[in-house]
């Protein structure tokens, strides 16, 4: 097991290293970083300057050993627009995007696994047609889609919710948090529902797949010929089951959730980090997109490496060498 | 034959499936035709007029012909644009699932095949894209490419959607490696582009089948948020997601046929695609016994 989890340390490391270079590239040859800090009237002494400055003078290994050391610091550069450090700039809004996404993470887990557990059990009555033709829905339906017709349902038509921003914040040490004020949470109704929509459909689609396969196995047979309550049967002996290779596929869809995340905030101007990032792109400033790419990858390749080693852990049946 | 006759006769009992085909039919032949059966070309600008520009449907006061579905700001029929867009969401979505398909078979054949680094260095590449997710790649590459157009767009996508193709492949390229018949080609002393292409390649390609009808559909939407986004196709190109960003200008204003319309062909296409892919998946799924 040793051995596996430190090969495992190694192969995130050596693909964070992949994309630190490709990141290095993108800053450096794509757009120009003399041109975007010493602006567009500067003499030709301006940009030697600058070019020492950021050391675009030195040859270009050493320019990515510089990159690398700064990144390791936490030093990605300044944005072009702002002028403040890229990675500070990005972290101050991570939590809005961190209570988005763990509130439409639950919300999903919650109505997923409920809704695919009642469907495996009946498979031939209506509801369960309804809930599969809603599940359909959910897949066919692009999340920028489900966020705007929301919004013109519940925000325009109806106006009971707020259709865009974050509402009342309060700040505790470095942490903004909306889920203490009864506005806050009107704010975040519309948004998390929108990101956990997707998810959700899916969640029950695996679920349910899941449940018909394991239902059907002996051992389950006999759970429900021992005279085992129903409770024992489903919970204990079928969802457990089914349950590990659904976190699994959860974990390792988190890029998934991170894109969503992205047009989700966009929709409703929610000012987390895919917001910045979109508006990032739209001004081409390179430094906080490097700075992002650089982020996802560290938490995507951080959870993947987390939920493959877990998953090593808890079926006995996996063994690496 | 028998296998064939079996499959038609499930199909045309499966009243979902046959829906789902037919939308499709109907989807790429309004494609095909637009230039026949649009009132106007909204992407011709000696065809607009500002005239026009806001109109309702025909059916509310203030519409007017040929105008079925209104206009958007820029005096564009809604009906035509719809129609025109849908020409760009399935051109994407077939030459995107054609070449990821083509390279993704292609490398998950061999990586299957051949093992050792190749296998390794493949199936890495195709982890990582793949924790990525297609969408994030997609969103990030056409943040960081310089040209924008149709093709920024395929390619975009292509880079991110290959690997379901090679992993899908890889995996069936194993089961089918060890069946009796592969073991007796080889003895009999076939090389191995015969094996491949002849012995493997034909019995591993039908769970690509569902990953080509699954894919189309995630492509299409895909294609549609990138645009919706502001990172897609050129504002000179007709779209869907485009004209719902449009549309969402307009929201207060309750001008929702912006929205609606074009939003419910999305969700039409993507839905056809998805009910015929549906039968497909249980179909090729020998775990799930049909009509029991």
């Amino acid at each position: 097991m040793a051995t596996y989890i430190a090969r495992r340390l190694l192969q995130g490391i050596v693909v964070l290293l992949a994309v630190s270079m490709i990141c290095f590239i993108i800053f450096r040859y794509m757009g120009d970083p003399v041109l975007a800090m010493a602006g567009k009237y500067a003499t030709q002494s301006e940009i030697e300057e600058v070019r020492h400055m950021l050391g675009l003078d030195q040859p270009s290994y050493v320019q990515y050993g510089r990159f690398l050391w700064n990144a390791l610091h936490g030093n990605f550069g300044k944005s072009y627009v702002t002028r403040i450090p890229a990675l500070g700039l990005i972290l101050e809004r991570f939590p809005a995007t961190f209570e988005l996404a763990t509130t439409a993470i639950c919300m999903s887990f919650l109505v997923g696994l409920t809704l695919g557990v009642l469907v495996a059990l009946r498979p031939h009555t209506w509801y369960n047609r309804l809930v599969m033709a809603g599940s359909l829905a959910g897949i066919s339906v692009p999340t920028f889609l489900t966020g705007i017709l929301l919004i013109m349902v519940f925000a325009v038509y109806l106006g009971i919710l707020p259709p865009f921003g974050r509402g009342k914040t309060v700040t505790i040490g470095f942490w903004r948090t909306g889920f203490l004020t009864i506005d806050g949470i009107k704010h975040l109704i519309l948004p998390a529902a929108t990101l956990a929509t997707y998810q959700l459909a899916v969640l029950l689609r695996l679920t349910r797949a899941g449940m018909r396969e394991v239902l059907a196995e002996e051992y389950i047979k006999t759970a429900w010929a021992k005279g085992l309550p129903p409770r024992k049967v489903i919970f204990k002996h079928a969802l457990r089951n089914v349950l590990i290779p659904v976190v699994t596929m959860t974990g390792l869809q988190f890029g998934e959730l991170i894109a969503f995340s992205i047009v989700t905030e966009t929709i409703f101007q929610w000012p987390g980090m895919g917001n910045l990032l979109l508006t990032s792109i739209y001004e081409t400033d390179q430094p906080v997109i490097v700075t992002y790419i650089m982020l996802a990858a560290f938490i995507i390749i951080t959870i993947n490496m987390v939920v493959d080693i877990l998953y090593a852990v808890l079926n006995p049946k996996i063994r690496y060498d | 034959m028998k296998v064939r006759s079996r499959r038609l006769s499930s199909f045309l009992n499966d009243p979902p499936a046959m829906a789902g085909l037919a939308i499709m039919v109907i989807f790429i032949l309004a494609a095909l035709l637009a230039p026949v059966i649009c009132p106007q070309n909204p992407y011709n600008l000696e065809e607009l007029s500002l005239d026009n520009f806001l109109l309702p449907p025909i059916w509310i006061d203030g519409g007017k012909a040929p105008f079925i579905l209104g206009t958007d700001d820029q005096g564009r029929g809604i009906f035509s644009t719809i129609i025109y867009g849908c020409r760009t969401s399935l051109i994407v979505g077939f030459v995107v699932v054609t070449i990821s398909s083509l390279v993704g078979v292609f490398l998950g054949l061999l990586a299957g095949y051949y093992g050792r680094w190749l296998d390794a260095l493949t199936m890495r590449m195709a982890d990582t894209v793949f924790s990525f997710s297609t969408t994030l790649l997609a969103i990030l590459l056409l943040g960081v490419f310089k040209e924008s157009g149709l093709i920024t767009v395929i390619a975009a996508i292509c880079i991110a959607d290959w690997v379901r193709y090679a992993r899908t492949m890889r995996g069936s390229v194993l089961e089918v490696k060890q069946e009796a018949y592969v073991m007796a080609a080889r003895a009999g002393g076939a090389g191995d582009l015969r094996i491949l292409f002849q012995h493997i390649l034909p019995n591993a390609i039908a769970p690509i089948l569902v990953v080509v009808a699954v894919d189309l559909a995630v492509v299409i939407m895909l294609e549609a948020t990138l645009s919706f986004l502001g990172v897609g196709v050129p504002l000179t190109e007709p779209s869907l997601g485009m004209m719902i960003a449009i549309g969402k200008n307009y929201i207060y204003a309750g001008m929702w046929w912006m929205i609606v319309f074009p939003g419910a062909a999305l969700i039409m296409l993507v839905v056809g695609i998805n009910l015929f892919a549906d039968w497909l998946r249980e179909e090729l799924n020998p775990k799930i016994q049909r009509n029991q």
